[in-house]
Parts: C-alpha cells; sequence; structure tokens
C-alpha cells in the first residue's frame, strides 16, 4: 500500500524531530491499545473459558467443541451466508449501474437522482428497521395494500421464512446501495475521460467501454466495496432484531442475533467469544480469498 | 482530496456539440431516465411515508385508506412519544454523547493521521498497517472484552464514557486524515521549522487550517455514526434514562401496543436534521464518504 521510505531522507529529518510523531500517536495508540488490541486477544481467551463459573473458570475447548454440535449456531451461520450471497452481489450490481447512471452525461435532475438514492445513507438502522417493520407488516401494511390494490396476493412478509429473509435483504439493499454508489461513483471519475474518448473514436459501443474500460479500471474500488459489504453483513445484527425478531421461528436468525443472544442475555461471555471468533475467521477467509483473486493492483 | 461530485454540466453535450444531441444520445437519455424515475421513486418512498406517519394517529396509518399527506397528529404523537420513552432525556443524551465523540475523535485521528502523512520514523508502516488491518477485523471481535472491560472494570456501565471511549478507535477516521494532510505541501512546514516554530504549534497553526474542507466531512461522518449507533449503547446502556434516543426507539419497536406514530415522529426526528444537513452539504458529505475509499 505505502511504498518504503528512503532511507536518505528519513535520516536527518529523524535527527531534528525524534519524538514528535510519537507524541501526534500516542493518545491514539493508547486508545487503541486498550479498547482493541488487548479485546481482541482477550476475547480469544475468554473462548477457552467459561464466564458462568465464577471469574472465567477454565475450560478448555468445550465452548469450541459446543459450537460444532449446535443446531442454532448452524441456523445462524447459514442465514448469514444466504443473505450475504444474495444481498452483497445484488447490491454492487445496482450500485455500480447507479454511479455509471448518476456519471452519465446524459443525465438530468442529477442534483434530484443523487438526492434520492444517497438520503438513506443518512437514517440510522433502528429508523428505517422500525420504517420497515411498518410497512411489511401483513395486515395493515402498505406493501400489502399496494399489492392488493393491484390485483395480487397479499404476502405474510414477516410470519413465513422466506418473505421475511426478502424483507431484510431488501431494507439492506435500500440502506447500502447508495453508500457504495458513491464510492464506486469518486472511483469512476478517477478514470481519465480521454480512455473513453479514445475508445469512442476506434468504434467501441457503450457496453463495450462498461466492459472493457469501466469495470477494469473500478476493480480495486469494488474490491474495496466487497470487503467491506461481507464483513458488515457477517455482522448484521439491528435488521433482524428490530425487523423481524430473527423470526419467524429461527428463520431470519443471524450470527450477529445469536451472539447478542448468548453473550448479553444468556451473560455466556466464553461460548459468544468462540461465536465471535467464528465471525472473525469467516471474514479472513473471505479477504484472503479476494485478495487472491481480485486484489493484484490494490 | 476533495472528490467532484459535480460530471460534465447538464445540457452541455447538447448545446455545445456541432450537430446537437445525436439520436443514439437521445434514445439512452430516454431509457437512462425511464429506469431511473422509478427507481429513484422507490427509493424515496419510505422516507416519505415516515414522515407522512409521524403526523397521523395509529388508527389512520392502519385504515383502509392510508394517508398519503400530513395530519395534524404530530404533536399528540410526540406526546406519546415522550411519555413512553422520556424522548427529550433521550435526544439530550444522544447530543452530548455524539458532540463529545465527534470532538475527541477527530483530534485524535487528525494528530495520528498528521503523524501518519509528514513524518518519516521507525515503525510507521508497522503501525500504519496494524491499524488498517483492523479494518477487516469485525467488530464483534472486541464487543464482549469491552464490554467486559467497560462495565465490569471501570465500572462505567450508564454513562456518557461508557458509549464513547471503545469507539473512539477510528480506523477510517485515520484513514482518511492521512489522505487530507498528504495534501499539505512538506515546504510550508518546513518553513516554519525554519523559523523556530514547534511541531506542536505547526500541527495546529498551519497543517490543521488547511485540512479544514476535511475536518468538517468527517465530523458531519462521525457524528452521524455516533448518532445512529445502536449495537453497543444497547450493551452498556440499561438504565432508561441514559438511553440514547436509537435504544430507545429500539426498546419501542418490538412491541405491539406503542403508538407507531409515535415511533415515525421519533425516527423523522432522529432523521430529518440530518437529511437538510445533506441536502445542504452533499459534496462535503460525499467527499468525506468516498475519501475513506481513496486509495494511494
Amino acid at each position: 500500500m505505502t511504498t518504503a521510505p528512503a532511507p536518505a531522507s528519513a535520516r536527518p529529518r529523524r535527527r531534528r524531530v525524534p519524538a514528535a510523531p510519537y507524541l501526534f500517536i500516542l493518545p491514539y495508540l493508547l486508545i487503541f491499545a486498550v479498547f482493541w488490541a488487548w479485546p481482541i486477544l482477550s476475547s480469544f481467551l475468554l473462548s477457552f473459558r467459561d464466564s458462568r463459573l465464577g471469574e472465567g473458570a477454565p475450560l478448555g475447548t468445550a465452548n469450541w467443541s459446543r459450537l460444532l454440535g449446535d443446531e442454532f449456531f448452524r441456523t445462524a451461520l447459514r442465514n448469514t451466508l444466504v443473505i450475504l450471497a444474495v444481498q452483497v452481489p445484488l447490491m454492487l450490481a445496482l450500485a455500480t449501474a447507479l454511479a455509471v447512471a448518476l456519471n452519465s452525461r446524459l443525465l438530468r435532475l442529477r442534483g434530484l437522482f443523487r438526492f434520492a438514492f444517497f438520503a438513506p445513507l443518512v437514517v440510522g438502522t433502528v429508523a428505517y428497521s422500525a420504517v420497515f417493520r411498518l410497512l411489511f407488516n401483513s395486515d395493515f401494511g402498505m406493501v400489502n395494500r399496494t399489492l392488493t390494490g393491484l390485483g395480487l396476493p397479499a404476502v405474510d412478509w414477516l410470519n413465513q421464512p422466506l418473505p421475511a429473509m426478502s424483507v431484510i435483504i431488501l431494507a439492506l439493499l435500500w440502506r447500502w446501495t447508495g453508500y457504495n454508489a458513491i464510492i464506486l461513483l469518486a472511483g469512476l471519475q478517477g478514470i481519465p475521460e480521454d480512455v473513453y474518448e479514445a475508445a469512442a473514436l476506434d468504434g467501441a459501443s457503450p457496453w463495450q467501454q462498461f466492459w472493457r474500460i469501466t469495470l477494469p479500471l473500478l476493480r480495486p474500488t469494488l474490491l474495496f466495496c466487497l470487503v467491506l459489504s461481507i464483513i458488515g453483513t457477517l455482522q448484521l445484527f439491528t435488521e433482524p432484531a428490530l425487523i423481524t425478531n430473527s423470526g419467524p421461528g429461527n428463520a431470519t436468525m443471524t450470527l450477529g442475533t445469536y451472539l447478542y443472544q448468548q453473550g448479553f442475555r444468556s451473560f455466556n461471555f466464553g461460548y459468544a467469544s468462540a461465536i465471535a471468533y467464528t465471525v472473525a475467521a469467516i471474514a479472513a477467509v473471505f479477504s484472503a480469498i479476494q485478495l487472491r483473486l481480485f486484489g493484484r493492483d490494490t | 482530496m476533495t472528490v467532484s461530485t459535480s460530471g460534465p454540466l447538464p445540457g452541455a453535450s447538447t448545446a455545445t456539440q456541432p450537430g446537437g444531441m445525436r439520436a443514439r444520445d437521445r434514445r439512452g437519455a430516454l431509457w437512462l431516465h425511464l429506469a431511473l424515475l422509478p427507481l429513484a421513486l422507490l427509493f424515496l418512498a419510505p422516507l416519505y411515508l415516515m414522515l407522512i406517519f409521524s403526523s397521523h394517529p395509529e388508527t389512520a396509518i392502519f385504515s383502509p385508506n392510508p394517508p398519503l399527506w400530513f395530519g395534524g397528529a404530530f404533536g399528540e404523537n410526540f406526546a406519546q412519544l415522550q411519555a413512553d420513552t422520556n424522548f427529550l432525556r433521550t435526544l439530550a443524551n444522544s447530543t452530548v454523547i455524539s458532540t463529545l465523540y465527534t470532538v475527541l475523535s477527530m483530534g485524535l485521528t487528525s494528530m495520528a493521521g498528521y503523524a501518519f502523512a509528514k513524518f518519516q520514523f521507525p515503525g510507521r508502516n508497522l503501525l500504519f498497517g496494524l491499524i488498517l488491518a483492523t479494518l477487516t477485523i469485525p467488530t464483534f471481535v472486541t464487543i464482549i472484552p469491552q464490554f467486559i472491560l467497560v462495565a465490569r472494570d471501570l465500572g462505567l456501565s450508564n454513562t456518557y464514557w461508557a458509549v464513547i471511549l471503545p469507539t473512539l478507535a477510528n480506523t477510517i477516521g485515520i484513514f482518511y486524515m492521512r489522505q487530507a494532510f498528504g495534501a499539505v505541501p512538506d515546504d510550508l512546514l518546513n518553513a516554519a521549522r525554519i523559523d523556530g516554530a514547534s511541531e506542536g504549534r505547526i500541527f495546529w497553526q498551519i497543517a490543521l487550517p488547511i485540512v479544514r474542507p476535511a475536518l468538517a466531512a468527517l465530523a458531519i461522518l462521525l457524528f452521524l455514526a455516533s448518532w445512529n449507533d445502536y449495537l453497543w449503547p444497547l450493551i452498556v446502556l440499561t438504565q432508561k434514562d441514559s438511553y440514547t434516543m436509537p435504544v430507545a426507539l429500539g426498546t419501542l419497536v418490538g412491541l405491539t401496543r406503542v403508538s407507531w406514530g409515535g415511533i415515525m415522529v421519533g425516527t423523522a426526528i432522529a432523521t430529518i436534521p440530518f437529511l437538510i444537513l445533506f441536502l445542504a452539504l452533499q459534496r462535503l458529505f460525499v467527499a468525506g464518504i468516498a475519501g475513506g475509499a481513496v486509495k494511494d
């Protein structure tokens, strides 16, 4: 990412201001060490302990073997991966299309469209979860009213597994597509205009330009969005907690809601830490795969 | 640093290009707008309905003919919300917490970002790599030890500091400020050094004023993130009077008896100031969000 400093230029400056950079970083580093670095380590140690027995009685690997046989954990894991597999690609495709559209010289009312797609960014997860819960209410919600008004059958959105999952995915799409579109738009504007002009002179259609120029040059930005989206989705909590209450049954229970339940409802910190570390391990695997597959130029 | 958000002016291609707009462009523009317009309406609909519903009693929201325009029940809904959650108190809590967090986090991240951008020192790349690596570590991993540390060891449950302290380690902020300070010319700083200014003074009086636009964007994003944060405050705040606004609203949403009109008032109050801010400062907002993604 950063190039190594040239030793020749570093040496004289180091003599002149030896302490300054460290003093500038120190306050941040203290917070980082106490509230980030230590907890990361501590979490790992906790996963080998039983916090329900006094002061974290040693437990060995019992939390980890319990994880393997826990059917609720498997449900949470499966639900999370399903949401991930459906929502993230849909969102990134939509965000890319939106970014290209918003960047197009043919677009009028640019400000209005930007406002429409970026406005969900400022809405908090609790606020939009409440709105979605109300809109998708099976008996009185606006969505079902619209469906029946169009002569279509009403759907029992929040009380059936598949529809409940769809509502979560729709809510995530609504909230995060604009965010990714902004990042991609910034990436698009970093592509020099003359590349397109040259391609157009050579007779490349807009479609060819998109596949041959835009997508390849946008790859680092897309990778950035992909990594952050996957980590975000792995930690999904507010939407399933507030829109569907993890239900019906456990149909929308995620790793996030299960971790919350184990950690802060049952106060089983050791087991919750094992769940947390599983999430981290999955995130690490995904990041490694992405860097391998797409990351040569980042 | 600032990312330009306005492309070519709309209409520029029609008027200035010889021969006017080509037929293919006209067709393309038509399809573009036909596709975008319904999508834009879908994106705006939840916001619009939130505003509408906040001004109607629950009976109207759930009636066979739901309202599509503002009603007159805003005051009653707010009174109900205040009675249910002591909403004004949670609003005050949220304001204090988000303000303190924003100021402190801006101080920490701009100092560290400055050091990473403008100094060569042993351990620099290692430290920056370490901080950057935390971006890919889910916050879930830290949340339980953080809770044990803050609530049990430090005894801070239900205080403002319990919410603020663990969230101060803001990686994106460092990344963003390092990027911003990178654009400050070294010559300027060196000239001040030759004049005998201290490093602290150079940072405070020369470097910081130059990156003011970036600071403003960061401030908005930090405040918004803190304002909307839900999971962490939910964990460390257990007494009703210490709740932040999202936590208070969250306790209502799961219930069935509570007035939806009241909840919509709460969500609207949580959102509208930022919608207005967003409209006014769209460039800063967009630059701030995009800034986190800009690569070397």
